[in-house]
């Protein structure tokens, strides 16, 4: 579908087709190491339980039963009650747990069997997580990962497959990470689980199965990949597809079909939804002139409609810009307040 | 003793000769009349739910606990007063949600711990701000806005933070799934602390609360609950908003304990008897305290559309938590009246300079509305209401 859209695109552009070096996408070696994304998340895990001893698990099913998908499977054997903890079905309690625990100084890992039910949560994530390092003034950090499966699964209807990108993607204070492969998904969450702010981890449930080539520096126990920072996954010249979690997948696919044709995509994974890595976005569009964005959250106020936006500013020769509150927070000095706000 | 003898040397080396030499004199009759060093007072018995006994109905109170007590109560009161004043001069703007009639909590809460256990609070929170260590400056500061506030002006009434206290929260009964976290973090750490978590009678219904009671529970989590029943959620009675009142029956398998919290002394016996238990490893434990609150719910509320001015006097004349303290010190020979009224002036004199400061105190500067977004990040651009104001953001 993804290729068909981008055809279309161009069609009528009269393009003169070149043949690119095409950069291979992944490099093997003799040996090399094939990851799935879930044991990917499980290592990651495993290395920073190991390597801190205040970070600590909690979630339904993480501890007894190996984690719902699995992704926890084998930790509770190896460190115990204490630090991989099962909750009972009640998320607002156990997220206000987890992100008070994170106040007085662990570093908790907190998961939502899906984002979907991070809803009932929601408040304890953005209120009393996303916000306060910034009304304590610089006093009270939080440093706690949400993370779980986001976005849809194969047939598990509306109220299970909801995409929350853009819902917690809003909000400053926190940090949004959405991985693709099991690269992305090892590197940035280590990330997150280091970092002293609250993040939230979209993992995407088809995903946990595929297996990803794993390079070498991947395999370390310090390897981290940068919040905040997009990876070209494939150059191209001709038009920018930019993606993150699953249809990265798709859009390589797609760039694929489309090569036979001479057309060359240019991927960007986001791997960040914020803090958006916008000049990686702006730099390829610039090269290409043409920008399609896929995601799998709905298309009215989301990461692609925030991509639009931004390119459209960014650009000289278009009318558009948005004007909105300070992404900053909403101080409470009254004086200010006058100044933050569009109105 | 010390003091006594400085006053009657100062008054033997002829300062009596200065104008106030009645003063002089009737002080030094003062300093030389003998307080007693402690006295024993009954207090109220506390109700109890699934448990064998209650705190113990008698408190013995030392001279110089009294005093501090009272000092302490009487700064927050004062300084509750002074945020009335400057919000009704719009020095004070938004929420401002005073604490004056529930003074006792406050105290006999922070007597009954110590400074290495953890308070969490709702937004009627001035009070504990003080308590856990803040100065009234930095409170008032933040009340107004200013840069010399303890939240730099950026987090107001309902967001102030100390060590070990975590605030100051404005959602309704956010705070409490948050205070069995910090638990949590107590009993993880192994270090012997526990963690004070209040809400008020109005949050009591609030589901989060049932679910943290409930991990708390399972989990043996070092968490006293704290309801501070001052009989009035915003403009709602308890009867019209809990189909049950007995707030310390309400965590059902956890022990409850229902606690007359208008007297300080009550408060900190029924706070040391759960901080015990808390302690001993047993699980949370749930403490009622019977107070009330003398303004409305906030300043936007007078505070008399849902209850008698008459029923509001009444609190006031027979259950005022200082006058309370006070009729016991003096009635007891651990304080006079003059010395009592001495602290008063020198409560009053703190809470001046207080707020003055922050009536002078400049604003946080617009530079700085981009701060403290991210902890310890590499500073960044934070876009401003359009695209081409830009805010630098340190950590």
């Amino acid at each position: 579908m993804a290729a068909g859209l981008v055809r279309s695109g161009l069609a009528g552009c009269g393009q003169q087709v070149s043949r690119l070096l095409r950069r291979r996408f992944h490099r093997s070696a003799p040996a090399a190491l094939q990851v799935t994304v879930r044991d990917a998340l499980n290592q990651a895990m495993d290395e920073e339980l190991e390597r801190d001893e205040k970070v600590f698990l909690l979630g339904e099913e993480v501890a007894q039963y190996d984690g719902a998908y699995k992704v926890s499977r084998g930790l509770w054997k190896k460190y115990g009650d204490k630090r991989i903890i099962d909750t009972p079905i009640s998320e607002m309690g156990f997220a206000g747990i987890a992100v008070g625990a994170a106040m007085a100084g662990l570093r908790p890992i907190c998961e939502f069997m899906t984002f979907n039910f991070s809803m009932q949560a929601i408040d304890q994530v953005i209120n009393s997580a996303a916000k306060t390092y910034y009304m304590s003034g610089g006093l009270q950090p939080v440093p706690i990962v949400f993370r779980g499966p986001n976005g849809a699964s194969a047939g598990v209807a509306a109220q299970h497959s909801q995409c929350f990108a853009a819902w917690y993607g809003h909000c400053p204070g926190l940090k949004v990470v959405s991985p693709w492969s099991s690269e992305d998904a090892k590197g940035l969450i280590k990330s997150a689980i280091r970092d002293d702010n609250p993040v939230v981890v979209l993992e995407n449930e088809l995903m946990y199965g595929v297996p990803f080539e794993f390079p070498e520096e991947a395999q370390s126990k310090d390897f981290l990949i940068p919040i905040g920072k997009a990876k070209i996954e494939r150059e191209g010249t001709h038009i920018t597809l930019v993606s993150h979690s699953r249809p990265v997948g798709h859009c390589m696919e797609a760039a694929a079909i489309l090569s036979k044709e001479g057309i060359e995509c240019e991927v960007i994974n986001l791997r960040t939804i914020r803090p958006m890595d916008i000049e990686t976005i702006e730099f390829s569009v610039m090269k290409t002139n043409h920008l399609v964005t896929v995601e799998g959250g709905w298309p009215q106020f989301g990461v692609g409609a925030e991509i639009c936006a931004r390119i459209m500013e960014g650009t000289s020769d278009t009318p558009g810009t948005g004007q909105g509150l300070a992404g900053a927070g909403l101080y409470y000095c009254p004086g200010n307040l006058g100044v933050v706000s569009p109105a | 003793m010390r003091k006594m003898l400085a006053v009657v040397s100062r008054v033997l080396t002829g300062a009596s000769q200065k104008p106030g030499a009645a003063s002089e004199v009737g002080r030094v009759l003062l300093a030389s009349r003998n307080f007693a060093n402690d006295a024993t007072f009954d207090i109220k018995k506390c109700d109890i739910h699934r448990l064998e006994e209650g705190p113990p109905t008698t408190a013995v109170l030392t001279r110089e606990e009294g005093l501090k007590y009272y000092k302490i109560m009487q700064t927050v009161r004062r300084m509750e007063l002074k945020a009335d004043q400057l919000y009704k001069q719009k020095i004070i703007r938004g929420f401002c949600h005073l604490y004056d009639g529930q003074e006792a909590c406050c105290m006999g809460l922070e007597a009954g711990i110590n400074p290495t256990d953890h308070v969490i609070t709702a937004y009627r929170a001035h009070g504990f701000t003080y308590t856990r260590g803040l100065p009234v400056r930095e409170i008032l500061a933040e009340l107004t806005g200013r840069r010399g506030g303890c939240a730099k002006g950026k987090g107001g009434s309902m967001h102030m933070y100390a060590k070990n206290f975590y605030g100051g929260n404005g959602i309704v009964g956010a705070q409490v799934p948050l205070g069995a976290g910090i638990a949590l973090a107590c009993k993880y750490n192994e270090k012997d602390e526990i963690c004070l978590t209040l809400y008020g009678d109005g949050a009591a219904n609030q589901g989060q609360i049932f679910e943290a009671y409930n991990m708390a529970a399972l989990w043996k989590l070092p968490c006293i609950f704290i309801c501070e029943n001052n009989r009035y959620g915003m403009g709602t009675s308890v009867e019209r908003a809990a189909a049950s009142t007995d707030y310390y029956k309400r965590g059902d398998f956890i022990p409850g304990i229902r606690v007359d919290g208008m007297d300080v002394l009550c408060v900190r016996e029924a706070t040391k008897f759960a901080a015990a238990y808390c302690r001993s490893g047993k699980g949370p434990m749930l403490m009622e305290l019977q107070t009330y609150r003398y303004h409305g719910h906030s300043m936007s509320d007078p505070g008399v559309s849902y209850r008698t001015r008459e029923e509001i006097q009444e609190v006031r004349s027979k259950s005022d938590p200082i006058m309370l303290l006070k009729d016991r010190m003096v009635n007891n020979n651990l304080a006079s009246i003059e010395e009592l009224k001495e602290i008063d002036v020198e409560v009053r004199k703190e809470i001046e300079d207080a707020a003055q400061f922050a009536t002078a105190d400049p604003e946080p500067p617009l530079e700085e509305l981009g701060y403290h977004i991210y902890s310890r990040d590499p500073p960044f651009e934070v876009r401003g209401a359009n695209q081409w104001i830009k805010y630098k953001s340190v950590s």
